[in-house]
């Protein structure tokens, strides 16, 4: 009892090889995966079969799928698991702005159960009492948590409710007649690129507004641009730098005060959870990502959810159905009289839902805000022992405070090594830690993201800054190994050059038949 | 201190008071609101959110859980003909095993240096997808069938330089809102006519609308009444006469059996991966796919991710990676092509380990078992008094049933249904006026010629007899 864990930094690591074939180099003609059983007696002697169909419709050539044994294709896609890094293996603090958590197991039980797998989404609404009840909860603590007063789940991923808010704005124009003068939405560099490119899907000019010194946007800048054709701000806040905006009630001021609609992209809530919300700050509508901040798993990119949340006057406009609660029953109700229509299928990823509803229930109000709490707390804690690794920088608002996020610089190891942010990266999967390469816009200088969530012991988080550490300390003294790397990995420095030339990129198993040279 | 106040959150180990104050230290901070202290008071949430307390007890969250959950009854439970877009085929037991691995459920946005699992097995989706669908290329999923079709059509707008997207005025209706959402106002779309005796296009309407400003013709086949478009080839030459483009919307569990329409001219193909060992969920086990040719100009077009093969310093080593990153919004922002993010990696995977492990036998062996269910259903169904089949058209797993002779609404004929634990077909009354008391009737091989009859018996007894 009270031993202190001593600082790891794990040099033996070494990620599983298992020098795979891929799937299609396992065929052998008559194997089989799963048998299907024929129809029961009593039916072909009845029937028409394909007898009954056109023969244009019937496929005379066999698709080119490999025919493996059953027990080969499980073992084919373990091996291909056991060459992947969950976040569940590893301190997942490198994706920052992804929010990786702790993805509780038991959220994944209760998402496997038939009672929420085989449920199809048109059966009789009294057959589904018990998952409707946890999505209107779900939506009535989302109102608590964002001040809004109704939410839907239907989209399926963070840019799907950016769409979502998007097209709701431009239907709010069109119902008042000005769908056509208002063409500009306005956001900010460091906000998501997902709220530039929705709107551009949606025939809009958009309009950005670059960091002032202190990593912020200005009002300055703002009032420089918002005006008649304003449609509506996309904005984050705090923003992926982890600065906190205290200006943001003037955003949307101005932006209301011009006659647009202000939504708020809160992909960084996860440090702000019953701190601030939306509703003080002006938004009409915001959404959260239910794969980050609510702890569901991110499976490799999705299944997701997207939670996309109004203000009373703008309910209307939401997607439909939504789930509404009388005399206590729970039904979908689609009479929403603006509703932009449909974002996704039915009524979203439930499964992603109910574990976002489960993770809210584990914590309850007061641990929601403990969560917020410590992935500051773990942020700035990270924040100061970073800073102190040789080459590494926060740039912007120095001295101040961040939320849950730091946006770093190799800058200056850069300048002194030549090694780059993404060497650093590919470096960091030899000790069994992710560091994220993407973090558009590439303004920052040889940026990298971390973002600790609440999910990591002190120790952990210690264990990750000593990798850090180790790694500039190879970058000044012994930079080959780290612009070599990887050295533990499932496979070497891979050729990018394929990938950009279109006689050469092999997307599928055929294009590289066409094009490549079968593996010697 | 006693133990009890130490106790720390289970998911938050550094909420232990001991540590957070000794981390508090460390960064120099008297208090947590220290450390928002860029955040004005005039928005600082400062009362208590109306939520219920907390369950750190696993086996008290999972009790509740539990009870609210046991108010749904599964298809498991019950007899369900329910389709219209999400269908109750058997999931193998390796796609759940595969799936639920910590490793590809918990992984993200890793870089094959640490994902070249993910990276390989997407891949591989890729290339059973393009095997089963006899095409080039196909991406890494997309959110479902409503997004990929609308991409699709986006994409046929770029590359044709054209505003308009004509679409086969029966499919669904949700999925044309999504369609329409996505769209417009950037493209316009016309609806087409169609037969009401065979749900089939007009070709006459499709001839008279085709013109130099429409970007691409859209159907779905099977369509979304269930009958299968026998004119494939025939809209394929008008449209391509146009210089239009062929978007075609195909459920891909029946291309084992069914022609795949690459092979009747279209130039792009999507749908839904739900029907590929993904369970149902709600609806919330939807995955979307789009698929071309190799052509840069149309490759070029795509906003998703689209992983590639390739060679690493070690000869024999085969390397993944994104091709053409740069088409993307992630680089470009506004300027990329639409957006990407998170959608249904996972879906995919479980696509991936389905299509190796059914193979071209199992799939074709599968698209009979289906088929021929469908017919012993239809006929059943059309044996009872008064019920006769909506459309004059070949189908797959689902199908228009009329019931207008019955003297009975559907509502009725599925209230009866419930009672005897069996979810009837989906009420198409409120989405196709014109087709009165009809429903769409769907059928898999997860529902057995016993429950078909009793089914019928059910009805027979309701409706009076056969």
């Amino acid at each position: 009892m009270g031993t202190m864990r001593p600082l790891k930094v794990r040099n033996h690591f070494h990620q599983a090889k298992w020098d795979e074939e891929l799937i299609f180099e396992l065929h052998k003609p008559g194997e089989v995966g799963v048998a299907v059983a024929p129809v029961e007696k009593g039916i072909t002697e009845k029937v028409k079969g394909v007898a009954a169909l056109p023969p244009s419709m019937v496929r005379t050539k066999a698709p080119g799928l490999p025919e493996v044994g059953q027990m080969r294709v499980l073992k084919h896609f373990l091996r291909l698991s056991q060459q992947t890094l969950g976040a569940d293996f590893t301190v997942d603090i490198g994706q920052g702005t992804c929010t990786m958590k702790y993805s509780p197991k038991i959220n994944d039980v209760l998402a496997s159960s038939p009672k929420m797998a085989r449920l199809h989404p048109l059966q009789d609404g009294r057959t589904v009492q018990g998952l409707l009840q946890v999505m209107h909860e779900l939506d009535l603590y989302l109102r608590e948590i964002s001040g809004m007063d109704a939410f839907s789940m239907q989209p399926a991923s963070g840019s799907a409710a950016i769409l979502g808010m998007v097209s709701m704005i431009q239907a709010y124009h069109a119902s008042r007649g000005e769908a056509e003068t208002r063409d500009e939405i306005i956001t900010t560099i460091f906000s998501h690129p997902s709220d530039a490119a929705a709107a551009a899907v949606k025939g809009y000019k958009v309009i950005t507004l670059m960091q002032g010194e202190d990593g912020l946007p200005t009002v300055e800048d703002l009032k420089k641009v918002v005006g008649p054709r304003t449609a509506g701000l996309l904005i984050t806040n705090p923003e992926d730098t982890g600065i906190f905006n205290p200006q943001i009630r003037e955003f949307t001021r101005l932006v209301h005060e011009a006659g647009g609609l202000c939504g708020y992209d809160q992909a960084n809530l996860n440090g702000i959870m019953a701190i601030t919300r939306a509703r003080e700050a002006g938004f009409d509508m915001c959404f959260f990502n239910l794969h980050k901040t609510f702890s569901t798993p991110h499976g490799c990119g999705g299944p997701a959810g997207g939670a996309l949340g109004v203000v009373q006057h703008l309910r209307d406009f939401l997607p439909r159905p939504l789930v509404v609660k009388e005399n206590g029953v729970y039904r979908l109700d689609s009479d929403l009289k603006h509703s932009i229509g449909k974002l996704r299928a039915f009524c979203g990823t439930a499964q992603v839902q109910l574990r976002a509803y489960t993770w809210i229930r584990a914590l309850g109000a007061e641990g929601l805000k403990e969560a917020a709490e410590i992935a500051v707390l773990n942020n700035n804690y990270l924040l100061k022992k970073i800073t102190r690794i040789k080459g590494a920088s926060a740039p912007y608002a120095v001295g101040r405070r961040r939320i849950e996020q730091v946006r770093y610089s190799w800058e200056q190891l850069h300048r002194d090594t030549g090694v780059t942010t993404e060497e650093i990266a590919v470096r960091m999967a030899d000790f069994g830690m992710h560091l994220w390469s993407s973090h558009h816009p590439f303004i920052v200088p040889q940026p990298f993201t971390i973002e600790p969530t609440e999910s990591y012991s002190r120790e952990e988080l210690d264990e990750y800054v000593g990798v850090l550490e180790q790694i500039s300390k190879e970058a000044y003294t012994e930079p080959e190994t780290v612009k070599t790397a990887p050295h533990r990995s499932v496979c070497h420095h891979i050729h990018h050059d394929d990938f950009d030339d279109p006689r050469r990129w092999a997307i599928t198993w055929r294009l590289y038949q066409r094009k490549h040279s079968a593996r010697p | 201190m006693t133990v009890q106040a130490r106790r720390a959150h289970p998911y938050i180990p550094n909420s232990e008071p001991g540590t957070k104050a000794a981390m508090l230290a460390e960064i120099g901070a008297a208090s947590m609101d220290e450390l928002y202290a860029d955040i004005p008071e005039s928005l600082r949430f400062r009362g208590t959110l109306n939520i219920p307390e907390a369950l750190p007890a696993e086996a008290q969250l999972k009790r509740t859980l539990e009870r609210i959950m046991a108010r749904n009854t599964s298809c498991e439970e019950a007899t369900s003909f329910l389709g219209a877009g999400c269908y109750n085929h058997y999931v193998p037991a390796i796609c759940d095993e595969i799936t639920r691995r910590a490793e590809f459920l918990t992984a993200y946005a890793g870089e094959p240096y640490e994902d070249f699992g993910r990276f390989q097995a997407l891949w591989e989706y890729e290339s059973l997808m393009a095997e089963l669908l006899d095409m080039d290329i196909c991406n890494v999923p997309t959110f479902d069938w409503f997004q990929a079709a609308s991409t699709a059509l986006r994409m046929a707008g770029r590359y044709t330089d054209r505003p308009v997207a004509l679409i086969a005025g029966n499919i669904s209706p949700d999925r044309l809102a999504a369609i329409r959402n996505y769209c417009e106002p950037v493209m316009r779309l016309e609806l087409l006519g169609w037969d009401p005796a065979t749900g089939l296009m007009d070709l006459a309407d499709l001839r008279a609308k085709l013109n130099g400003q429409v970007a691409a013709v859209y159907f779905e086949n099977p369509g979304y009444l269930g009958f299968l478009e026998t004119q494939g080839q025939a809209i394929a030459d008008l449209t391509h006469a146009q210089g239009s483009l062929l978007v075609v919307g195909a459920d891909p569990n029946s291309l084992g059996l069914l022609t795949p329409p690459s092979q009747y001219g279209a130039d792009l193909v999507c749908g839904d991966i739900q029907t590929l060992g993904n369970h149902m969920h709600f609806g919330g086990g939807m995955g979307g796919f789009i698929a071309t040719r190799d052509e840069e100009k149309l490759v070029m077009e795509y906003p998703s991710r689209l992983f590639g093969i390739s060679t690493t310093d070690v000869p024999g080593e085969y390397g993944f990676g994104d091709v053409a990153y740069d088409r993307t919004s992630f680089a470009h922002r506004e300027k990329g092509k639409e957006f990407v993010g998170t959608a249904t990696a996972l879906h995919g995977i479980a696509a991936a380990v389905y299509l190796s492990l059914m193979g071209p036998v199992g799939m074709k062996d599968l698209g009979e078992h289906i088929l021929q269910k469908a017919q012993y259903l239809a006929q059943g169904l059309a044996s009872l008094r008064g019920v006769k089949l909506g459309l004059n058209a070949p189908y797959y797993k689902e199908f228009v049933v009329d019931f207008n002779g019955t003297g009975r609404s559907v509502a009725e004929i599925n209230e009866a249904l419930l009672k005897a634990g069996i979810f009837g077909g989906k009420d198409l009354s409120g989405e196709f006026p014109a087709l009165g008391q009809s429903a769409l009737w769907a059928v898999t091989e997860l529902v057995s010629r016993e429950e078909i009859d009793r089914a019928i018996d059910v009805l027979a007894a309701f409706l009076g007899g056969k």
